[in-house]
């Protein structure tokens, strides 16, 4: 369970988050959607650590964030992350890319990391791309590497940072399948996304976000089809 | 008129004048391979070390750095030969100034370390033109700062700054000659030798030259087969 406490956060006096509340519980599927500029990604990036906070907590799985004793590096890796521009390791290899982590951090065999690599390869769908270079895949294809990447850790946890955005429209599906697929089998996940397809498939709750405040939540019917707030309004008017 | 200087080229390969050229080259090959080990190893753990995120670490590379880059090549050779000694007191200094052929390994060390400033520089410039999520994505696989650098970061960054590594494993050999002015007898010292003892300097400064150049070429063209060998697919490099 992810716990979210009314938690603030300052780049200097540029305040990017206030008071979001949120608690992510374990199997549930977590949307957030916004303007770009409203925090989103910036709050993923607190939930695991990669930013620190400067008010509230963040409370996952029963240990707090905010805690001096917390060992980020641990609470890393439970909680896989996906990013907008892939990021995969240009001088590796698909397969390298996925087996890295789990041989340095979980200390499997070459042997064991690479057959994990090969299982989840196999499960985003592109077995046959297990010796090419990230430059030589599509970017749909890079993303499931990404998404593979992150698995192989066996995470509690996913997020996922606009993972379609920068993809061109016919690839943009491969990705979201893989997601859905994820969701459907108990993943806990949070996603920054403005799939409308994705989310109603999945989504057990969408939260809407604008300058760093969570403006409005609800289930998809209620947010999609039956807007509280004017932005939110404004906002789907926009992306629909 | 004719031309008052006798050309004599036959000095290039008469003994023993021959052989002190290939002797230099060789001193020259043993000095600047030695001295880029040390530039290299060194120069990417200061490097690495000027963007970690402990504060005391990062002063550290940082004044290394800029006491190293700032100071003449020549004014620190001269401080590490005549004055390094005497840093470890009179007794173990005066030991220290019998040992065999102290002025080539001083020649050595000295190059390494100058080198191993820029070669820090260079890795700066290459961890920079790695994008923040890049370094995020290796983190939030639960990787630690150091598995970080030392899996991803300073892999990628070094097949990013090859072509400016190439220029400084050429210029380690050229700075080499400056190791003539504490007598080691490089290419460049053997070519003034032979000069004092055969008055055909012209010669063999030209000797010298032509060596140097091929010594650089073969550098060049062992740096263009790793660069290929090591070319991030998909990114510019030579075909």
């Amino acid at each position: 369970m992810i716990e979210i406490k009314t938690v603030s956060k300052w780049f200097d006096d540029f305040q990017v988050l206030t008071d979001i509340h949120e608690t992510i519980e374990r199997g549930q599927t977590v949307v957030i959607c916004g303007p770009s500029g409203s925090g989103k990604s910036t709050l993923l990036r607190c939930i695991n650590g990669l930013e620190p906070y400067q008010k509230g907590e963040i409370i996952v799985d029963g240990v707090s964030l905010s805690d001096p004793r917390t060992n980020l590096y641990k609470l890393r890796e439970n909680i896989g992350m996906v990013f907008q521009r892939f990021e995969l390791y240009p001088h590796m290899t698909a397969l390298q890319n996925i087996s890295l982590a789990p041989m340095k951090v979980r200390k499997l065999s070459r042997e064991k990391a690479e057959k994990k690599a090969m299982d989840l390869l196999e499960r985003v769908g592109i077995p046959d791309k297990a010796d090419a270079y990230p430059a030589n895949l599509s970017g749909g294809q890079q993303q499931r590497v990404a998404i593979a990447r992150s698995l192989a850790m066996e995470p509690k946890y996913m997020m996922f940072d606009e993972p379609t955005s920068a993809l061109d429209p016919e690839m943009i599906q491969e990705v979201l399948d893989v997601m859905i697929a994820l969701a459907k089998e108990g993943m806990t996940m949070l996603c920054v996304t403005h799939e409308m397809g994705f989310a109603r498939e999945v989504a057990d709750e969408i939260i809407f976000m604008d300058f760093g405040k969570i403006v409005e939540r609800g289930t998809y019917e209620e947010f999609f089809k039956n807007p509280k707030s004017e932005r939110a309004k404004e906002f789907l008017k926009q992306i629909l | 008129m004719g031309f008052a200087y006798d050309f004599d080229w036959g000095v290039l390969w008469r003994q023993p004048y021959g052989m002190w050229l290939l002797e230099g080259l060789w001193l020259t090959i043993k000095i600047g391979f030695l001295a880029w080990i040390i530039a290299l190893s060194f120069g990417i753990f200061i490097g690495t070390l000027r963007v970690t995120p402990w504060r005391w670490l990062r002063f550290i590379a940082t004044a290394y750095t800029e006491v190293f880059r700032n100071i003449p090549f020549l004014v620190q050779l001269f401080f590490w030969y005549y004055a390094g000694p005497m840093v470890f007191g009179q007794h173990l200094g005066r030991q220290i100034n019998q040992i065999m052929g102290l002025n080539y390994y001083v020649a050595i060390f000295a190059l390494g370390l100058y080198t191993a400033s820029r070669v820090a520089e260079h890795m700066r410039a290459g961890f920079a033109s790695i994008s923040r999520d890049q370094y995020q994505a290796v983190l939030s696989t639960g990787m630690t700062q150091y598995q970080m650098y030392r899996y991803v970061i300073i892999p990628y960054a070094l097949r990013i700054i090859t072509p400016p590594l190439t220029t400084e494993f050429l210029t380690i050999f050229k700075n080499s000659s400056i190791a003539m002015t504490i007598g080691v007898a490089e290419i460049t010292f053997m070519s003034y030798r032979i000069d004092a003892e055969t008055f055909h300097g012209l010669e063999a400064t030209t000797g010298a030259m032509f060596i140097y150049l091929i010594l650089g070429l073969t550098v060049v063209r062992i740096m263009g087969i790793i660069e290929a060998k090591f070319k991030i697919p998909g990114m510019i490099g030579r075909e």
